[in-house]
């Protein structure tokens, strides 16, 4: 078991199907696939396109722009690591690409976070292997507009 | 009113519940889940006029992967057909349904269907406790941001007031009049009425949904037994009719999600259809109730109103007792009750309505009700069961 250094949030099993998701995220990249049978594009990864149930399939960087699709302030969570962190942002973002993913939206006021917000992936290496993409507004003054 | 008939053929309307059984429990701090089990498979029986040794089917959930042979292992049941449906609070439904399927097969004659739960005194926090492991591969993808469940139904809520203006005030209506429900129900754990400003003042728990949006937490148990109709005629209670019934799951798919495309939109017009019956046949509905925006949305899937228009339906007291669609007459998982997987006792609730039997709470003249089961949590994963029950 890898040393999580009293990380204590549960963490992803990294496999077969999600290696490449979760290497690229170690590398501070965020990666989707796209089936090289039919283009679905997919999230969460799976090793089959669920559409034609094709293994070819390639990753495709994402831009890591996003805007928030949805988003709760929790409050309440008893579960350890979160609980010491109330209250925080879950977040449904869209990726500009089209993709949906959860996450958690840091680097600003929880009150100050708006639906159609738009936010820019920041990578957080919570443990030696493992890095999660959160996402934040964006720094860059050309987004602010 | 449209006859009560469902199309000729198939399944509908050969099969009824002519047994139902709440526990009156809301707190057992000395019993198992297995004794509320026991203690509600008695009462169901009690309430049919039939025994234990006469039933053939066996269905039930949320005692565990295979706590259904340990169940009936405790019930001494031997069985020659099973169900151990798992698919969240609404499995409950979906047993009623498969019940119906089985007996109208001629696969067994009378089915017994349990429930029991000890989640309150055992304190487990159901809503904001758990969804924190990763057991199956979509979770390493959300667990580790800390969803809690009422986290994914408030992730529905806040989509829904930006898409369609929803406000807090319309999804306090709903708990208040929930809570209005319950003051007319003595077995309900909360009775006390409640306003609109008490659900918007009461804490925070996940964004924009208050600690009243929020179904109780309780103790409890239930049963139903399910037999053919024309068995049913010999028995105890007026058979109420299963008429109709229709299932369908959500997820997100492959990243493309929506989260205002519940599985009640797919469950329900199927429901319908197969009943033979259309929306303003309904005189009263049972919507799993776990928050309030799962009563909104579930009534906007079903088809009761336009999608968008949830707010102003639930706000204006057509939801209420004496209103055009009385939702939950027993005060709902929001006041009555809510030990972890509440769908059973939408039917038991829908089957002793429709049998006029129900007191100060009473639908007037009710024939026809509608039962939606939500399982899971509708942002994420879920299920929905309809169910159509009639009195004929």
């Amino acid at each position: 078991m890898a040393e999580t250094k009293g990380y204590k949030k549960p963490l992803p099993r990294v496999d077969e199907e999600s290696r490449g998701w979760w290497e690229a995220l170690a590398r501070h990249e965020l990666y989707f696939q796209r089936c090289r049978d039919c283009g679905t594009k997919r999230f969460y990864p799976r090793a089959l396109c669920p559409r034609c149930l094709s293994s070819a399939t390639e990753w495709v960087r994402a831009s890591g722009r996003a805007t928030v699709y949805s988003f709760t302030v929790t409050y309440q969570n008893q579960a350890p690591g979160f609980r010491e962190e109330l209250p925080y942002v879950l977040a449904i973002v869209e990726l500009d690409e089209g993709v949906r993913v959860m996450t958690n939206v840091v680097g600003c006021a929880p009150d100050a976070v708006r639906v159609g917000m738009p936010v820019e992936v920041v990578f957080d290496d919570v443990t030696a292997e493992v890095t999660l993409p959160k996402f934040q507004p964006p720094r860059a003054p050309e987004r602010q507009g | 009113m449209t006859e009560l008939r469902a199309p000729a053929g198939g399944i509908w309307g050969k099969t009824a519940v002519v047994g139902a059984y709440e526990h009156p429990t809301r707190f057992a701090p000395d019993k198992t889940a297995f004794q509320l089990h026991a203690e509600s498979a008695r009462g169901a029986l009690e309430d049919a006029g039939l025994t234990v040794q006469d039933v053939d089917g066996f269905f039930t959930s949320g005692v565990g992967p295979i706590g259904i042979l340990s169940l009936a292992g405790h019930l001494n049941l031997r069985p020659s057909y099973v169900d151990s449906q798992a698919i969240g609070g609404s499995s409950f439904v979906s047993h009623s349904f498969h019940a119906a399927a089985a007996i109208a097969a001629g696969l067994c004659n009378v089915a017994l269907v349990t429930y029991g739960s000890t989640a309150a005194s055992e304190r487990f926090a159901i809503g904001t406790g758990t969804g924190g492991f990763v057991v199956e591969p979509p979770d390493s993808f959300e667990a580790p941001f800390g969803p809690t469940i009422v986290g994914s139904y408030a992730l529905v809520a806040r989509r829904h007031m930006h898409e369609y203006g929803t406000t807090g005030e319309q999804l306090a209506e709903i708990a208040v009049t929930m809570r209005r429900h319950a003051g007319l129900n003595p077995r309900a754990k909360y009775r006390e009425p409640i306003t609109v400003e008490d659900v918007l003042a009461s804490r925070m728990i996940s964004s924009p949904l208050h600690l009243l949006d929020c179904c109780v937490i309780s103790d409890g148990g239930g049963a139903l037994v399910l037999t053919s109709v024309e068995r049913a005629r010999d028995l105890r209670r007026p058979p109420v009719v299963i008429l109709g019934a229709a299932e369908a799951l959500r997820h997100a798919e492959i990243g493309t999600r929506d989260l205002l495309d519940v599985a009640a939109r797919q469950s329900g017009p199927l429901a319908l259809a197969r009943a033979g019956v259309r929306h303003a046949d309904i005189d009263l509905a049972l919507i799993y109730d776990s928050y309030t925006i799962t009563v909104l949305a579930t009534l906007e899937a079903l088809g009761f109103c336009a999608a968008g228009e949830g707010g102003a339906f639930c706000a204006d007291g057509r939801i209420g007792l004496g209103g055009a669609l009385p939702v939950n007459p027993d005060g709902g998982g929001l006041s009555s009750n809510h030990p972890g997987m509440r769908g059973i006792f939408l039917v038991v609730e829908a089957t002793r309505q429709l049998r006029d039997e129900c007191g100060p709470r009473q639908v007037k003249d009710a024939t026809l009700a509608l039962v939606h089961g939500t399982g899971g949590m509708l942002g994420q994963r879920h299920s929905g069961v309809t169910l159509i029950l009639g009195r004929v």
